[in-house]
């Protein structure tokens, strides 16, 4: 670690004067390491209060005075195995939890409301020698709990109804907040005339539903952005920000400004837009051009965010902050994945456009044919009521989004984001898979394969000189010892690094750097994907032999694709020998190497004609015709470039699990859509003309919308697997070893 | 039927003391980790740490 990350700058006060630090815990496996950090913190000097949330992984901590040392904080749990990472709370996150809180206690009142008002209504029907003052009695202390109760609670629905009437449009709650106002009045009317019957129970009830369905929803989307937030601290890119007096500091990229001055080292991806200060390096900016030959840039070239530097260190003076945050972009999709326009989603659409207006078309006309009939006001009134409450909202209009939310939502738990809108449901009708072999049957980062014949005090020295590099071999060296102590070091531009450790010397780098020709050639012939790292340090010698390897679970997974009845193939552009190697390792008899881009466009293609529905998995980088042409896509991607993708759909970490986790969801997801529109279908086919017949109380007609609603929404939750199986991604799905920052 | 004028009120009361003891949990804050606190019930925060 070179650098200190800044903390300070997400530091917040509370209302009691303290200091608050929110972190995300990496390594919080089990209950048991609740009491174990609480108690780890408990002596700190100055420290206030520690509180884990488990259903979160956070951390909060408060503190009073300077005598509380941050760093040491972290240091401790480090030591302990937990990783923190600082966040500041989204503003989307707030006030998804703000109206949570709003919602439960919208949903209190109108519980209490129509629980004690039920309590007086069946007095009142079973009461068949009650006495009408009691009865009138009644009627009055239920208009005395229901008015107020009704005008906090049904707040959500007015407002909403509201905004929408005074924009001009018509949606649910227009028709759900006429038919509980148009209750209420009617039932105060009857109340006043001493009248038999009164609605209080029927418009507190339906409201008490309502409020619960809406409940569910936020509760799912708020656990959503939790995960969201947590994953985009875990894995926020960082900058390395100069201040005046030369001093660096780690920051979050969001938080650099217009004007700082950030340094990048070779390895490093930039952060960030801007002019080079100084130093000159070898670019590559295949990211933003697609040109993959290197670009020399000096002091005064202009340089963007997400090129590669390859061989350089250089001061960058920012020209534009990205003003984007990890935590935007995954929010974006997000939000995109929950709104997203799928075929059922848009039939869903339309039917719902349509279905405000023909509600309160049929409510009045059933109003106006019944006083034609020669009905009282009063009655055709009530039979107006019941088919607006029936209707309200439509269970078909909350059929297929509510699958939607909760199928994105669990699916973002699995580690993956869906990129377009009708994903769910190609991916559920996939029947052939290719994949890619490099990056995505193997592992993004080389790693050290022959480390069980090296001394493990070498192994720690080579780590530590290691981490002074930002070389991709350099890292694997350095992954060997994960939170092994950065040295001083120099770094020699594309030989390797050196430094003195107990006065002698030490190298590590390329083969020639440290003079061991002699070493390699007594290794004989090596197979040809594999690149060397030498290391000396006095008469201490190691050759690190590093590769690409499998991800830890691509057996498994292909294991579990192939039990789904998945036909698999492998499509690389790499030598026939090597693609052949894996394909044999992973049990797929069907693959092909040495395929140009075309090529690989050339045999999707066939399969289409073939009348298969293929499945892509493949790098979102370089694999996009691909990953175009293929019935529907997925790829691995890394957190700095989520949004570049082009696939429908991609996931983050080492493993490969998610794809199987994204394949079962969706399946089960276009299931219960098609459940849920049939189910909505047959609930107003029936109801709709009992009402309109005039054979329904509010009452009944409270009670089958409310079931509807909630068979519906019910039904939804099911597309998220329990808790116990779904995958989460803090926990199990931490990022590959890296040298320590 | 006097008896009402004493139960109903007092039906009233109980509910309204379950309502503001729920509102009063949900503004402390008890329903932010509902599944931490399953298990901070089994700790022994009082049992002297003996490392």
């Amino acid at each position: 670690m070179t650098a200190a990350f800044d903390y300070q700058s997400l530091v917040t006060k509370t209302d009691g004067g303290l200091n608050r630090l929110d972190a995300a815990i990496e390594g919080m496996t089990c209950a048991a390491c609740i009491g174990d950090i609480e108690r780890g913190l408990r002596d700190l000097p100055g420290l206030v209060s520690a509180r884990v949330n488990y259903t979160n992984r956070r951390l909060a901590l408060e503190w009073r005075d300077e005598n509380f040392d941050l760093t040491t904080a972290f240091a401790r749990l480090r030591r302990m195995g937990y990783e923190l990472h600082p966040f500041e709370l989204a503003d989307s996150e707030r006030a998804e939890t703000e109206t949570m809180r709003f919602l439960l206690r919208c949903l209190a009142i109108a519980g209490f409301a129509a629980m004690n008002i039920m309590l007086l209504s069946v007095g009142v029907w079973v009461g068949g020698d009650i006495d009408p003052e009691t009865r009138d009695l009644f009627h009055g202390v239920s208009a005395l709990i229901a008015l107020p109760a009704a005008a906090f609670a049904g707040q959500p629905f007015f407002r909403s109804a509201f905004a929408a009437l005074r924009a001009g449009r018509l949606n649910m709650d227009v028709p759900i907040s006429l038919g509980v106002m148009l209750a209420l009045i009617m039932s105060v009317y009857e109340t006043v005339t001493n009248a038999e019957h009164a609605y209080f129970d029927s418009a507190t009830m339906l409201l008490t539903f309502l409020l619960l369905g809406r409940f569910l929803d936020h509760a799912m989307r708020r656990k959503t952005r939790a995960v969201a937030a947590n994953l985009a601290a875990l894995r926020a890119p960082l900058a390395s920000r100069v201040s005046a007096d030369g001093d660096e500091t780690r920051v979050p990229v969001a938080q650099i400004k217009p004007g700082d001055l950030v340094l990048s080292r070779p390895g490093e991806r930039l952060p960030v837009d801007g002019v080079i200060v100084s130093g000159s390096a070898l670019l590559d900016d295949s990211l933003i051009t697609g040109e993959t030959a290197r670009r020399p840039a000096s002091a005064g070239d202009v340089v963007y965010a997400g090129s590669l530097n390859y061989d350089g260190v250089l001061t960058i003076r920012v020209g534009a902050a990205s003003g984007a945050t990890l935590l935007d972009d995954i929010e974006k999709l997000l939000d995109k994945a929950a709104h997203a326009r799928s075929r059922y989603m848009r039939l869903a659409d339309r039917v719902s456009r349509l279905y405000a207006p023909m509600v309160h078309l049929a409510a009045l006309s059933t109003a106006l044919f019944w006083m034609a009939r020669g009905a009282t006001f009063h009655d055709a009134l009530i039979t107006a009521i019941c088919v607006l409450i029936i209707t309200c909202p439509c269970a078909l209009a909350l059929a297929v989004p509510a699958v939607q939310v909760v199928a994105s939502g669990a699916l973002f738990r699995a580690g993956v984001l869906l990129n377009s809108a009708d994903a769910i449901e190609r991916l559920a009708e996939a029947d052939t898979i290719v994949f890619d072999k490099t990056g995505t049957l193997t592992a993004p980062a080389p790693r050290v394969v022959n480390a069980d014949i090296i001394d493990p005090a070498t192994q720690a020295l080579a780590a530590q000189l290691a981490q002074a590099s930002r070389h991709p071999l350099a890292r694997a060296v350095a992954a060997l010892t994960p939170n092994a102590p950065a040295i001083e070091a120099r770094e020699e531009h594309g030989l390797g690094v050196s430094a003195m450790i107990d006065g002698v010397e030490a190298r590590l780098g390329s083969v020639a750097f440290c003079e061991m020709m002699p070493q390699v050639e007594a290794l004989g012939a090596l197979e040809p994907d594999i690149s060397l790292v030498a290391f000396r340090h006095g008469e201490r010698r190691a050759l690190f032999q590093v590769r690409q390897i499998l991800r830890s679970d691509a057996g498994d997974a292909i294991d579990a694709l192939k039990a789904r009845g998945f036909a698999i193939e492998i499509l690389s552009g790499d030598r026939p020998e090597a693609v052949e190697k894996i394909a044999r390792a992973l049990g797929v008899e069907d693959w092909r190497g040495g395929l140009t881009p075309a090529e690989k466009v050339a045999r999707l293609d066939a399969l289409r004609d073939a009348g298969r529905k293929t499945l892509m998995i493949g790098d979102g980088l370089n694999d996009a015709p691909a990953l175009a042409s293929a019935y529907v896509s997925i790829s691995p991607i890394d957190a700095t470039h989520i949004t570049q993708a082009a696939a429908d759909a991609v996931f983050l970490g080492e493993r490969l699990g998610p794809i199987v986790v994204t394949i079962d969801l969706a399946r089960r997801a276009r299931l219960l859509m098609r459940q849920n529109l049939g189910l909505s279908v047959i609930y107003n086919v029936f109801a709709v003309p009992l009402a309109m017949a005039g054979w329904l109380t509010p009452l009944i007609a409270a009670a089958a919308m409310s079931g509807s609603s909630l068979l519906v929404t019910l039904n939804a939750l099911r597309a998220a697997p329990s808790a116990a199986t779904s995958a989460d991604p803090v926990a199990s799905d931490a990022p590959a070893p890296e040298p320590a920052e | 039927m006097t008896i009402l004028l004493f139960l109903v009120p007092l039906a009233l009361l109980l509910g309204l003391i379950a309502l503001v003891a729920f509102m009063w949990s949900l503004r402390s804050g008890q329903f932010d980790d509902l599944d931490g606190a399953a298990h901070r019930v089994l700790m022994d925060d009082d049992v002297e740490d003996d490392q």
